[in-house]
């Protein structure tokens, strides 16, 4: 298992050189100067010269790469040049709000999803797996921002049930600790915070979540079914076991490997959904963070924060492949 | 018997056979319900798409400022927006965009993806090992994210869009394919070709791709739908074509996200149109797979 381990992380280290080498190149090869970008257009060549230097874009490229791998080693991911602030702070002060919304997001697909395919599973090709298919559809095909929309204008809009944008009601004063709302509400003791972090957090949850809720409820139905059919469960009925024991010691048992891998895999699509979610609900994450700095070009923004979703999105699906060797010891052995 | 007519006989044969399997496979596609659903969906778009300049009504760009922000009407089926554009054309003339350049983005991506994917299952060895760790770096970044990335950098419009939508599938397209090659490379068939003597890129181009083709097929078709929603995705974040002269689902949604409350139905028409057209490629990617691998039917 260690061996396993370990051989997976030294893998991702060429992806991570490659991805710097190519993000690197991609600012460097940008149209347009930073030091013009920072200064405006009426700046003066003397001015110009002295942010090349402070930006060390002066140097030869592979010192400034070998610089701007120093810098990543050191925690140093850039400066924003829209407002000088440290990208990596930036960062941390604004993950937590993604972690939070992607995490509703999973429990909304799982909690809906696994009960979903199983009841499908269990009347194959009967009215309940239909009606399950097609909502299923519905789910892959809809884009997020649509949903966002139709849900703010039925819940919000229409019925005034849920809030439509933001996470905590501005009146509600809250002690940022982790920049959770529902975990700074848990520590302050504020249940009405956080039962409005919880409002807040509804209507995105759902929007993010539909595409993993679709796909997890599509496997859940596909691996039930499979395992159903399997020998195995044939011989557990035939040895008079109750359709309860059946389901959860000999299907659910198996059907879970196929079930978790995708879990895994649809965390890392989560965390790019949330950039469209965050724009949609003003939700106050890393995704909304990537779009302003998208409108602004702000360069230095973008390079690091796709470095850090591509790190993120990697360390994801390798603690879900670790997991999964855990599970599946034909995958450790293979 | 020659060698020679061996090669005519086994090559009459495997005709015979892979016509059989593509008619075999049409049949099924045409008895099952859900793709003929699909396919209809598509057809609606594709000839919107085509005819937009015969059916719409009103020019999709100029509008009258008078008519600004009327709702559903018999002169304005899908009403008006905020500068008096009629909401039907410009539906009608989005779906113009979105297929053009949803179907021209998979088609990048396949020709990205496949080049590297045959190469690469092809050689094997180290060509085949550089290759995977390029698509492994590409692979790192979720999908959108790459395409935002590429839009950022190459600037706004439609080849950018393309080009960004493209990259980012290139990588699946790769994968699958080389898996599908590897797949192949000890087959009866490949052994037999490779024994008579033909040429590798021979046994790659003439024996091994076109077996490797089907679940190409089917990605590629539920490629188009997620291709849809990316670009309209693109859009949405001011990502988009960026041309006032050109009608944009994605945009038009962006532009009216404001008017959520007052004129909800500039959102629902080119919200539907997305979701219904992804649908429709949904729908007959799935059945291509059932009746492409008749296995698989449940």
């Amino acid at each position: 298992m260690l061996r396993y381990i370990v051989r997976r992380v030294l893998g991702a280290i060429p992806v991570l050189f490659g991805l710097s080498v190519i993000l690197f190149a991609f600012v460097r090869l940008l149209p347009g100067d930073p030091a013009i970008a920072i200064l405006g257009q009426h700046a003066t060549p003397a001015l110009i010269q002295q942010v090349h230097q402070s930006l060390g874009l002066d140097k030869p490229i592979y010192i400034q790469y070998i610089q701007y791998i120093n810098g990543l080693l050191h925690g140093d991911f850039g400066y924003s040049i829209i407002n000088g602030r440290s990208v990596l702070s930036d960062f941390a002060h604004r993950f937590p709000g993604t972690v939070e919304l992607t995490i509703g997001a999973l429990i909304v697909a799982v909690g809906i999803g696994i009960p979903l395919g199983r009841l499908a599973a269990r009347h194959p090709n009967g009215w309940i797996d239909g009606t399950v298919t097609v909502i299923s559809l519905f789910g892959i095909s809809i884009p997020i921002f649509v949903l966002g929309y139709s849900l703010v204008f039925i819940f919000a809009v229409q019925l005034h049930w849920l809030p439509a944008a933001g996470q905590l009601d501005p009146r509600i004063d809250l002690t940022p600790h982790t920049n959770m709302v529902l975990i700074d509400a848990i520590i302050d003791g504020q249940p009405a915070a956080f039962v409005d972090g919880l409002r807040h957090l509804v209507l995105p949850a759902i929007a993010l979540g539909s595409i993993p809720l679709a796909i997890i409820t599509r496997i859940t139905r596909a691996s039930v079914i499979d395992v159903s059919n399997e020998d195995y469960v044939r011989t557990a009925r035939a040895k008079g076991l109750s359709e309860r024991r059946v389901n959860d010691r000999h299907i659910m048992r198996n059907a879970w490997l196929p079930v978790t891998t995708i879990i895994g895999l649809e965390v890392g699509g989560l965390l790019a959904g949330a950039v469209i979610t965050e724009t949609v609900f003003s939700w106050n994450g890393v995704g909304s963070w990537v779009v302003d700095a998208i409108q602004d070009h702000d360069y230095f923004v973008i390079q690091s924060s796709i470095l850090i979703f591509a790190v993120i999105f990697l360390m994801v699906n390798l603690v879900v492949d670790i997991g999964y060797a855990y599970l599946n010891p034909r995958i450790r052995y293979g | 018997m020659t060698a020679g007519s061996t090669t005519v006989a086994v090559r009459a044969a495997s005709t015979r056979a892979s016509r059989g399997l593509w008619r075999d496979a049409f049949q099924r596609l045409l008895r099952n319900g859900p793709a003929l659903v699909g396919l209809f969906c598509i057809a609606v778009f594709v000839v919107g798409a085509i005819f937009a300049p015969f059916i719409a009504p009103y020019d999709p760009v100029v509008g009258k400022i008078v008519d600004r922000m009327q709702p559903p009407s018999a002169a304005h089926l899908m009403g008006t927006d905020l500068l008096g554009r009629d909401e039907f054309s410009r539906v009608l003339y989005g779906a113009r965009l979105s297929l053009q350049v949803g179907v021209i983005a998979v088609v990048f991506g396949l020709f990205f993806g496949v080049s590297i994917g045959a190469i690469a299952g092809g050689a094997g060895g180290k060509v085949d090992a550089v290759l995977m760790r390029i698509t492994d770096v590409l692979l790192a970044v979720p999908g959108i994210l790459l395409a935002i990335g590429i839009v950022a950098w190459l600037g706004r419009g439609q080849l950018q869009i393309m080009l960004a939508v493209g990259v980012s599938y290139a990588p699946i397209f790769a994968r699958l394919l080389r898996g599908s090659l590897l797949a192949l490379r000890e087959s009866d068939f490949v052994i037999a070709a490779r024994s008579m003597g033909a040429s590798a890129p021979r046994i790659l181009l003439r024996h091994m791709l076109p077996n490797a083709l089907t679940p190409l097929i089917v990605q590629a078709t539920l490629a188009l739908a997620t291709a849809i929603i990316d670009v309209a995705g693109l859009g949405f974040l001011g990502l988009g074509p960026g041309d006032p002269r050109i009608a944009e689902w994605g945009e038009m949604l962006t532009d009216s996200a404001r008017f959520l409350q007052s004129a909800p139905y500039l959102i629902f028409f080119p919200g539907a149109a997305i979701t219904i057209s992804a649908i429709g490629f949904n729908l007959l990617g799935d059945g291509l797979r059932e009746s492409l691998d008749p296995r698989l039917k449940r």
